[in-house]
């Protein structure tokens, strides 16, 4: 087993031991074990961005034995500079998650930071493999997790969110599942994905298949018009589940499309990209506008989600270096600020129990020391220089200019409308006068919240004043993606 | 013709012939109200039995070994794919067993006799009879003695309104079903001459048998098997009996028969009758649509978990039969071979899956309480977490979600149905995960019960089953996600098993 192997299945294992402890009598034991498992899942994330050589652009620190050997399929693991970032982030996002899940997780405490580590472990191993079977298992094995979160620790309308959350994205799923059983078929009973990126096909061949893999990654990422289920869920969610479900899960959506989609159908990409292009612009300009007419502070952070997504798909349907990478670092950026919006909604749901924007007004009088914080948040959302925003959005702006100036002029309005209703939402909540005896009776956040606000801010503002080691590290990856996605399959 | 092979071929039927009666005298000298010798004697028989099978069936898929043995004129055969059947059923018996003796002991089931046990063994034996049969006569004895045994066990609750009508209803439809089968027979020896599968085989091969005839016959064969197996549209005796018999002879039928009659389909259609491939495919696939549409969409609506576990199985059989509807074409037997191994492995998992689930309702009930409605199981992650999650892992498998052996079975089942990529080929492909998700909103629903809801009576009452049935079913729910995360074992066995069989049954390969 190689050290890659210990990043994956660490947060699991440790996960399901957890899962034997259940009882009031070990809540606080298994909170710290689950923050001692985080960390050193984390730790092991480090370790491995230290063991990586951003020279090279092929897999490394490769695991490849039979896993089903009947099937042909491996257990065939590897990062490049597309994946490293994400299993970094994930890690580093489950620890704080298990932090901001402190004390307003009463119930069941054991099974909920079992969830959240299986959930952890499953999704670095879904950036991780390299054997199409694998990565549906795991792909589609993150659903469960996340299932039993939204269903056992959500609001009111939990079952109806759980429901629609499972089914949409399965929906969606087995239709890839169809497509990979095509080409496991013939590409001679391989699950190798770099066989099927070599894979010579024909055009019809590339459109259904290009097809099946948008219904799997656009629901998941998600683009319009398959975004529908992605407001209910995270209004329903736990803090910490729409803090993992918008960071990371969401990511497995367009990682999908730049490991599987895009490099297994490009002719089918290039052909199709009008479409992707127009509906790319659609989630940016009109979730925007539907963004600003949001009451709940959680639909309004879900709804940005869905116009920051279409800035990924904007970047990696221009085939170009700067458009993909551009799309990753978008997705990484996304993946730092929105679990900051969600977990600051989550600090203020703790106290009044209410995510309505009317409720609020004022809170910066009675907690500076959160709303100090919440600003990074805030202004990292709508690409203020400096943050993690600014550096995703602006690569994408910068490719797709180049590639079309009116593509470019319409995506860069979404800039003015994530500003207007970011900042609309923070005047009518932070600013002003205190609005009502609720918001006087605030009390600040303590040193916990405080930690994890701290640390999920000054990552947002390290990678806004310093992307350099992100950038390096995946450059040499996104040169041979771009490359391949320019060449033609066709037979 | 009476030769030593024969007795060898027969010897683990010969066992449990012996070992059936033995143990229906034994019981006369029986008192206690459990049973308890009677059901060690059935346990030890099974087990060795279950050993017996294994170790035919691995000694016949070694390479320097026959492919398979015949018995008395070719009317019987022992090959690695039967053994493993066998091997299976009787796994399947055991752990129903297991289950059953607690939940049919506090129902009053064994205080007159221990028929309970002998009766399962004569349908042991029936299933034994008709996968070893290579003779239409042989099958059909093994079916019928199928029949008359589980008729009988669904009676078994005498005093029990709804078991009776269950009773009543299963052995009519039974008895129609079985009537198809041996019309459709009779019909194909008609046409034949010959009542050996091989003979009939070589006569369609040779187009000696008159056509017309012989379609007729198929077309009764498959109504027939439909009906034991419980495909739409010939399913309708299944929700009644499933939820009228005691839940411990649900899971009779449901686990071991099942494999039996899929074995016979493989041997009849696939081996028999492999010349008429796209006729019966035609039928198959009409029944694999309407299993599919109406047991997935019927599930859905079931408040009894009994009758929505009948529905699921409905259309669980209509997705397994998907795996049959592989173009034929020009002697394509890698297609064959693969969609057979597909079929087998799909209803293997189904069955581990269905014992968990019928298991862990017998679990849930005592002494005048019975656990079968939906809401029965609300709140059970409350107190009891470990079967809730055991539970959960059934419901996962049935839906196909990956870290479960489900998963597995139906990537292969779509695998299979996607070798020869026709348009037909993927609008099934399509239905058949469509009809997933519909299928797998039920499953999903049971776990939301558990898992969601809070409980409905308050701190329930201690578990009454004893600590083998609990470590049984932990293992058998551990089972799934074992081969969910490692299938490769049972993926090979179930190929290998079907090479075999393919190879000296229709000479292909």
């Amino acid at each position: 087993m190689g050290f890659l192997s210990f990043v994956i299945w660490t947060p699991i294992v440790a996960g399901c031991l957890l899962l034997a402890f259940s009882g009031e009598r070990y809540n606080r034991l298994v909170r710290w074990a689950a923050l001692l498992a985080a960390l050193v899942s984390f730790g092991q994330t480090i370790l491995l961005y230290s063991r990586f050589n951003p020279i090279l652009s092929d897999m490394q620190l490769v695991e490849n034995v039979p896993w089903i050997p009947g099937i042909n399929s491996n257990y065939h693991i590897g990062v490049d500079g597309i994946s490293l970032w994400f299993v970094v982030m994930t890690a580093f996002i489950t620890a704080l998650v298990v932090l901001a899940s402190w004390t307003n997780i009463t119930e069941r405490v054991n099974q909920y930071m079992g969830a959240v580590l299986v959930l952890s472990g499953l999704m670095i191993a879904t950036f991780c493999v390299l054997d199409a079977l694998m990565f549906y298992v795991f792909f589609e094995a993150t659903l469960i997790p996340m299932y039993l979160i939204i269903g056992i620790w959500g609001g009111p309308r939990k079952i109806y969110s759980a429901f629609k959350f499972f089914l949409y994205t399965l929906m969606g799923s087995l239709f890839m599942l169809i497509a990979m059983a095509y080409l496991y078929t013939v590409s001679g009973n391989s699950f190798d994905i770099a066989t099927w990126q070599a894979l010579p096909l024909g055009a019809t061949e590339q459109t259904l298949l290009f097809f099946a893999f948008v219904a799997a990654f656009g629901v998941k990422l998600p683009m319009w018009p398959l975004h529908t289920w992605l407001p209910d869920v995270h209004v329903e969610a736990p803090t910490g589940g729409s803090a993992i479900l918008a960071s990371i899960m969401l990511k497995l959506g367009g990682y999908g499309f730049l490991r599987l989609a895009l490099p297994i159908a490009p002719d089918a990409a290039h052909r199709w990209a009008w479409l992707m292009l127009a509906l790319s612009l659609i989630a940016v300009v009109y979730i925007g506008l539907v963004a600003l007419v949001q009451q709940d502070m959680k639909k309004l952070v879900a709804y940005s989600s869905v116009s920051h997504m279409g800035y990924v798909t904007l970047g990696m349907f221009v085939f170009s270096e700067a458009g993909n990478s551009g799309a990753i670092l978008q997705m990484l950026a996304h993946g730092l600020i929105s679990p900051g919006m969600f977990l600051c909604v989550g600090v203020l749901y703790d106290r009044m129990h209410s995510r309505q924007i009317a409720d609020y007004g004022g809170v910066a009088n009675t907690m500076p020391r959160f709303v100090a914080l919440a600003m990074i948040f805030a202004f990292g959302n709508f690409g203020v220089p400096a943050t993690a925003g600014f550096v995703g959005e602006w690569t994408v702006i910068i490719a797709i200019v180049k590639a079309n100036l009116w593509i470019g002029l319409i995506g860069g309005t979404s800039l003015v409308l994530a500003a207007a209703y970011t900042l609309w939402m923070v005047q009518r909540v932070y600013l002003g006068p205190i609005a009502n005896d609720n918001v006087r009776s605030l009390r600040d956040i303590n040193l916990r919240e405080t930690v994890v606000l701290c640390v999920l801010g000054l990552s947002v503002l390290w990678m806004g004043v310093y992307p350099k080691p992100i950038m390096q590290a995946m450059d040499a990856s996104v040169v041979k993606l771009t490359q391949h996605m320019a060449q033609s399959k066709l037979q | 013709m009476f030769d030593a092979t024969s007795w060898v071929v027969i010897a683990p039927e010969m066992f449990l012939l012996f070992m059936a009666c033995a143990i229906t005298l034994l019981d006369l000298w029986v008192s206690s109200t459990r049973r308890a010798p009677s059901y060690w004697a059935t346990q030890i028989t099974l087990l060795v039995l279950a050993l017996w099978n294994a170790s035919h069936a691995l000694a016949l898929s070694r390479p320097d070994f026959p492919k398979a043995f015949y018995g008395f004129g070719g009317m019987v055969l022992a090959d690695a794919f039967g053994s493993w059947m066998k091997c299976f059923a009787t796994l399947a018996l055991a752990a129903t067993l297991v289950y059953a003796r607690p939940y049919s002991a506090q129902r009053q089931m064994l205080q007159r006799g221990g028929e309970l046990f002998t009766l399962s063994l004569f349908a042991l034996l029936g299933i034994y009879t008709m996968i070893a049969g290579n003779h239409f006569l042989v099958i059909y004895l093994g079916l019928e003695l199928i029949s008359l045994s589980s008729f009988a066990l669904v009676a078994l609750r005498r005093e029990h309104l709804l078991a009776n009508e269950a009773a009543m209803k299963y052995f009519i439809l039974g008895s129609l079903a079985s009537g198809f089968l041996l019309y459709g027979l009779s019909m194909l020896y008609g046409a034949t001459g010959s009542m050996l599968l091989p003979e009939v085989l070589q006569s369609v091969m040779q187009h000696t048998a008159k056509r017309d005839i012989l379609m007729l016959g198929l077309v009764f064969i498959v109504a027939g098997l439909a009906f034991k197996l419980g495909a739409a549209p010939f399913h309708m005796w299944l929700p009644d009996v499933y939820q009228g018999a005691p839940t411990s002879i649900t899971l009779i039928l449901a686990a071991a028969p099942k494999l039996a009659i899929f074995a016979v389909m493989l041997r009849l259609l696939v081996t028999g009758l492999l010349e008429l491939a796209p006729q019966w495919q035609l039928m198959l696939m009409v029944l694999a649509v309407c299993s599919l549409l109406i047991g997935n969409l019927s599930a859905v609506m079931q408040s009894n978990a009994k009758r929505m576990l009948a529905w699921s199985t409905i259309g669980q059989n209509g997705f397994m039969l998907l795996a049959f509807v592989v173009s034929h074409a020009n002697g394509n037997n890698l297609s064959l071979k693969d969609a057979c191994a597909a079929s087998m492995f799909y209803m293997l998992s189904y069955t581990i899956a269905a014992l968990v689930s019928f298991g862990i309702l017998m679990l849930l009930s005592r002494e005048g309480y019975e656990c079968e409605n939906l809401s029965d199981l609300s709140g059970l992650n409350h107190h009891r977490p470990l079967y809730a999650g055991i539970m959960a892992l059934s419901m996962l498998s049935l839906a196909g979600v990956p870290l479960t052996v489900g998963f597995y079975a139906k990537f292969k089942v779509l695998h299979a149905l996607l070798t020869v990529p026709t348009t037909l080929h993927i609008a099934l492909a399509v239905l058949a995960i469509v009809m997933s998700v519909v299928g797998a909103f039920a499953y999903l629903r049971i776990i939301k019960i558990m898992f969601f809801d809070a409980p409905e009576h308050g701190q329930p009452a201690a578990l009454q089953a004893g600590y083998g049935v609990r470590a049984t079913l932990t293992f058998n729910g551990a089972l799934l996600l074992v081969f969910g995360i490692l299938p490769a074992s049972l993926l090979q066995l179930c190929e290998q098993a079907i090479i075999n069989m393919l190879r000296h049954m229709s000479g292909l390969g």
